[in-house]
């Protein structure tokens, strides 16, 4: 992930900022390396888009710094910083192809025929090149600001709720855009409150709740951590007594074992076999974002 | 290139195309123009008016004594016995129109004039060769020649406006002197108005469809406010300067044309120069005013809601023009 002796793409440090004496963003620190994906993710109004403001300097932090390549946010930084904001919007009277022209060379990287072309056609929109955007459909006028966003090959990402009102093609699409991105060594951040869809994206995450950082690293070391020793299963007949099992909760599909600390995942399942149900399906129990946030949520309360 | 360049240049090209910027530049110009060829037309109705060409007038004399001076300027007088007579060569085209003078008319001073035209009324060279007609005819051998001239054309009344030293001033006045500053006062305000509202609209549009956010992730406040005043302002110039071009055309023509009260009507090339300076700065001026009221407003009608207590300070002098005048 890292290269050695390269700074982070980001760093942020210590960020606060406070609108009417309450801190929206109070004290978050955090940094993202080259080649990863990492989720901002949090509940509505936790601080997030406000967090990411600060980063593409629209908004100046109370306190704290914010490097970007290892230098200071600066106008030629932002050229490098490629950012979908969450309310999307486009010049409805721009054609697509001009769309594309003018915002890229506002980063000082006026893009090619080549690659408007190249990116149209990845995303299916090369017929509607010459098409205004307020012809578009509000699925395509999305397209074609995260095109925007990505056009002019920056080394970081930022990508605010970028799924939002996309159809199931379409988020498949840009998924498989942000993968691509990752392989060629770009920083991705991913800003969003619906937690579960960034699950399988992230490599490492910054939770934030009502301004403040809850949760910070790598996603599989967090779940690790995080984890309530359950498994779930799935099957067919009766299922009796069964040893280190201290609570029992049937959902829809599939019921989840509670084991106690000294029974491991194996030995329950050999528990199972022997007493001869038959098992569609048997996983030992993560907890999902959601799960942990909430958990982390009423912690922080108590 | 430069950032701020690139929005100059994408504001104007996006002014430049809008429908209400084509609209107002060309509407001023076209008009005038139109108010010219009405005015053209409306004149043309009421008579002939090429020049070079002898009206032939016939007339009845009832009265007696009308006999000479049937040469007046553009109009030739054929005397008819009678005006069946007069009613036929009327009917045959060898006149053009023809007049009556009745037995009374010295007493009454009443002329019944027959003409095939519709028209509003008699054509003004129609009129004085009537009327220097019968002056002639009826001071002939009472008046000496100078005299007659003079009855026909009493005064020609040349005014000269003084300063306060008793000197002639500069500015001599008068309604073309009065005219073009007063229309082109308005065609400021509207260039001024409509360029820096552009920037008031502008922005409120880029807050309302969210492109603020994504145009701040690529430039700053700064370049951005820059690049679309110089952008909108070089729009305005150009409107400014269609309108200018087609104010020293028009005056011309309508100098020309029209005559009259508009005959002085010119626009010197000074005032051209000083029109453009006027509109650069209270351009700017309004552009940075309007960037400002912008900026605060959330949307574009609350910025121009806003903006309405500088667009009314403008205006004021307007309203108190009547006073220094």
């Amino acid at each position: 992930m890292k290269d050695a002796g390269l700074p982070p793409t980001a760093e942020i440090s210590n960020i606060v900022k406070s609108y009417d004496h309450k801190k929206v963003v109070d004290d978050v620190s955090f940094s993202i390396e080259s080649g990863e994906i990492f989720g901002l993710i949090g509940p509505n109004g936790a601080g997030k888009t406000t967090t990411i403001r600060m980063i593409m300097d629209i908004v100046l932090p109370d306190s704290g710094s914010i490097r970007i390549l290892g230098e200071k946010i600066s106008p030629d930084s932002k050229n490098k910083i490629g950012y979908l904001p969450e309310e999307r919007g486009l010049y409805k009277k721009l054609s697509v192809w001009q769309t594309l022209t003018y915002l890229s060379s506002l980063k000082n990287k006026p893009a090619s025929n080549k690659r408007i072309e190249e990116l149209l056609r990845r995303v299916d929109l090369l017929p509607h090149k010459d098409k205004k955007i307020e012809e578009l459909s509000r699925g395509m006028g999305q397209l074609i600001q995260f095109l925007a966003t990505i056009i002019h090959d920056p080394q970081l990402v930022i990508l605010d709720e970028p799924f939002a009102n996309l159809d199931p093609v379409n988020t498949e699409l840009i998924k498989e855009i942000i993968f691509e991105m990752r392989k060629q060594g770009k920083a991705i951040i991913l800003s969003t409150h619906r937690m579960n869809e960034v699950e399988k994206l992230c490599d490492r995450i910054l939770m934030i709740d009502n301004g403040r950082s809850v949760l910070y690293g790598k996603l599989t070391d967090i779940k690790k951590k995080y984890r309530n020793n359950s498994v779930m299963v799935d099957y067919e007949g009766e299922l009796g007594e069964l040893e280190g099992v201290w609570r029992r909760r049937q959902d829809e599909g599939h019921t989840e074992l509670f084991l106690d600390d000294k029974t491991s995942p194996q030995k329950v399942l050999s528990q199972i076999l022997e007493q001869g149900a038959s098992i569609n399906h048997f996983e030992v129990s993560t907890p999902t974002l959601n799960d942990i946030f909430l958990q982390v949520a009423a912690e922080n309360d108590e | 290139m430069n950032k701020t360049l690139l929005i100059l240049r994408h504001e104007f090209a996006q002014t430049i195309r809008r429908k209400s910027f084509i609209l107002m530049t060309v509407a001023f110009p076209l008009i005038a123009l139109l108010a010219i060829l009405a005015f053209q037309t409306i004149g043309g109705l009421t008579g002939p008016s090429e020049p070079g060409k002898i009206i032939e007038i016939g007339y009845v004399d009832y009265s007696g004594g009308f006999v000479d001076y049937t040469q007046q300027d553009g109009v030739e007088l054929i005397s008819h016995p009678s005006e069946e007579d007069a009613t036929e060569a009327l009917l045959a085209d060898d006149i053009n129109q023809y007049f009556v003078i009745p037995v009374d008319y010295l007493s009454t001073g009443i002329v019944s004039r027959y003409t095939l035209d519709r028209e509003l009324e008699p054509p003004d060279i129609v009129w004085q060769g009537i009327k220097s007609f019968l002056i002639s005819n009826l001071l002939d051998q009472q008046a000496d020649a100078e005299v007659v001239e003079r009855v026909k054309y009493p005064l020609s009344l040349a005014s000269i406006t003084l300063d306060e030293s008793g000197n002639i001033a500069p500015q001599q006045g008068g309604f073309s002197a009065f005219i073009v500053p007063y229309i082109f006062s308005i065609l400021l305000v509207m260039a001024i108005f409509t360029s820096s509202g552009f920037i008031l609209q502008g922005l409120g549009e880029e807050k309302e469809n969210r492109v603020m956010e994504i145009l701040l992730s690529s430039v700053s406040p700064r370049q951005l406010i820059t690049g679309k005043v110089l952008g909108l302002g070089a729009a305005g110039l150009i409107q400014i300067l269609i309108w200018l071009f087609a104010a020293r055309f028009l005056a011309d023509m309508a100098s020309s044309s029209i005559g009259g009260i508009l005959s002085n009507l010119q626009v010197p090339a000074d005032f051209l120069i000083i029109s453009l300076v006027y509109f650069i700065l209270g351009y700017l001026l309004f552009a940075v005013v309007m960037a400002g009221v912008g900026s605060i407003g959330a949307t574009a009608r609350e910025s121009q809601q806003l903006s309405m207590i500088f667009t009314l300070s403008a205006m004021l002098p307007f309203f108190l023009v009547s006073l220094i005048m």
